[in-house]
């Protein structure tokens, strides 16, 4: 998703005057053409950065739209407030896009992770989110919804689902219907959860805008009380939406998989901290056949 | 047609009091007409905050000055488009001096005196610190502290980037000047260059109980800023010191200052950061600014 991010931010500054990116000395190379040719609107601004999310805001409430991108914790936990305050209660259109999705950065450790970004972020009023499962979702999604009147924040991840689906910022994609429950997938897990719901009879729901959440799709295709979330980030953090979504109407049961509430206490690779958080196409199926009853 | 330090003549709704600017006459006269304008702004403040029960009376008083002789004299602007974009910025970093930003505001009719009455009330877009979204003229909504200065170099950065010459000015509080995000953005000004940048410190010593700011003037010098020092009380002074035009890099204007200025009972006492006066010391205070 990095060379897609490359292309499709340099593309649509090249269309669109607004646009200022903003690097917190990362992406410099990646972004090297992009130097050259917008001089004036593209700053590798330095590793600050809670006067970067302001300076954003700043440049925001002149009519421009600056794209700020560094790694997920750097962004999002060390310029909370920042972003709370100078980008969600102002309304302002900053773009922020995040690398080092919850442990991209394995082999990194714990100051370099961060599974919480989204919860955190859906805890601020007017924030959009945007969780692309691939480099052309997020080509589309970009793209799509960039320009507006609140900040927004894609988070991109070190992988990617395979498959073509056409996209649009703010709806949820339906891929299949059955009637033992459902399965909400978000972003890049949906190749392993499509496998791993093989041969069961649910519907499948895939998400790539987190907030504004579309809970009406959620509901009219849920057909059981089974509901079962597949996030790619902490467990749980978009429950409060899907039990929203239902409201009273209905009694739910909520299977929640994602990455464990605590300090990731190994390195290695993504694969291998897939594994020990049961995000593996094995471990995914033998919880679905657990939830949904089959044995 | 915009005009410096009021609305446009044509459209321009009446001055109350003797707000309006003339040159100076040598005689001093100017600056008793500036100076007496403060003090009956420094009386809305306090009514405003003994009304609300709630206020930084002593911070408002601090900057109230600089206030006005920032839209009196210098800032361009039109009060019936604030958004104006051949406007001057001004953006209000220690957010808990709002009450004189408001009477300065309400007093160059961006919005109507009444509004000052309505000031913490549930529905009023005066709050405890401002909010641009809800009040005109305000360029940024701050009250955390550290937030404005940097937002004050993105509006700078963005100035620059869309080739427009308009001047940024951001008062900041020297208790402020704890938050490192403070010297984020004067490293990010200094680097590129935001000669339309200038940083007001209200230097009215609220940080000397926690933290020793050392010197400040070589700090903003060796950050790469122009740097000079002002009587923060002085409008001649003042007028003299923020109109002195760009020079090649932002500025820094370190203006001392008396928290509670005016007020012999606030003045430099902590126990007025935040409350408001009873009847007693209402009376006492509108007293002693006659």
């Amino acid at each position: 998703m990095r060379r897609q991010l490359v292309r499709t931010v340099e593309s649509a500054m090249a269309e669109d005057e607004r646009l200022v990116l903003l690097l917190g000395d990362i992406g410099v190379y990646g972004f090297r053409h992009a130097f050259s040719s917008f001089p004036s609107r593209v700053y590798n601004i330095g590793i600050l950065e809670q006067a970067t999310v302001s300076l954003a805001a700043g440049l925001a409430a002149e009519g421009l739209i600056p794209v700020f991108h560094s790694i997920a914790p750097f962004t999002v936990e060390r310029a909370y407030e920042q972003i709370k305050i100078d980008l969600g209660y102002q309304k302002l259109n900053v773009v922020i896009i995040s690398v080092g999705a919850s442990y991209d950065y394995a082999a990194l450790g714990c100051t370099h992770q961060c599974p919480g970004d989204i919860a955190i972020l859906k805890a601020i009023p007017n924030m959009r989110i945007v969780t692309p499962g691939s480099a052309a979702e997020f080509d589309a999604l970009f793209r799509q919804a960039y320009a507006g009147d609140q900040p927004i924040y894609f988070r991109l991840a070190e992988q990617a689902h395979s498959l073509s689906l056409p996209v649009t910022f703010g709806q949820a994609t339906v891929l299949r219907e059955g009637k033992l429950g459902t399965v909400l997938v978000a972003g890049p897990l949906l190749e392993k959860t499509i496998k791993a719901c093989a041969g069961l009879d649910v519907t499948v729901i895939y998400y790539t805008t987190l907030e504004p959440f579309d809970g009406s799709t959620l509901v009219a295709h849920s057909y059981a009380d089974r509901i079962a979330i597949v996030e790619p980030f902490y467990q749980g953090t978009l429950c409060h939406e899907v039990v929203s979504a239902f409201g009273t109407k209905r009694s739910l049961r909520l299977l929640p998989i994602g990455v464990p509430r605590q300090f990731r206490q190994f390195y290695g690779n993504v694969h291998q901290q897939d594994e020990e958080c049961g995000l593996t196409i094995e471990a995914l199926k033998e919880k679905f056949d657990d939830f949904f009853g089959v044995c | 047609m915009q005009s410096r330090g009021s609305c446009p003549a044509a459209q321009a709704p009446t001055l109350k009091g003797a707000a309006a600017f003339v040159e100076d006459n040598h005689d001093g006269s100017t600056e008793c007409a500036s100076t007496a304008v403060v003090t009956q702004l420094k009386r809305d403040i306090l009514l405003c905050a003994y009304r609300a029960k709630e206020g930084h009376i002593a911070s408002a008083f601090s900057i109230i000055d600089i206030l006005w002789v920032l839209y009196d004299r210098l800032l361009q602007y039109d009060c019936r488009n604030p958004k104006w974009e051949g406007r001057d910025r001004f953006i209000l970093s220690k957010g808990h001096g709002c009450l004189a930003l408001y009477a300065v505001l309400a007093k160059k009719d961006f919005f109507a005196s009444e509004v000052l009455d309505t000031f913490g009330l549930f529905d009023s877009p005066l709050g405890g610190h401002p909010d641009r979204n809800k009040i005109p003229g305000v360029e940024a909504s701050t009250g955390s502290l550290g937030h404005g200065l940097p937002m004050a170099v993105g509006v700078a950065l963005a100035l620059k980037i869309k080739q427009n010459d308009r001047l940024v000015y951001c008062l900041i509080g020297d208790g402020e000047c704890n938050e490192g995000s403070i010297w984020e953005s004067c490293l990010l000004a200094s680097h590129h260059r935001l000669r339309s940048l200038c940083c007001i410190v209200d230097f009215n010593h609220s940080t000397d109980r926690s933290l020793e700011l050392g010197d400040l003037e070589a700090k903003f010098h060796s950050m790469g800023f122009e740097v000079s020092v002002v009587d923060g009380h002085d409008h001649k002074a003042l007028a003299r010191s923020l109109g002195s035009g760009p020079g090649l890099k932002p500025r820094a204007l370190i203006a001392s200052t008396v928290k509670g200025k005016g007020c012999s009972e606030m003045e430099n006492n902590p126990a007025w950061h935040h409350r408001s006066p009873s009847d007693d010391e209402l009376e006492n205070m509108l007293r002693e600014l006659r």
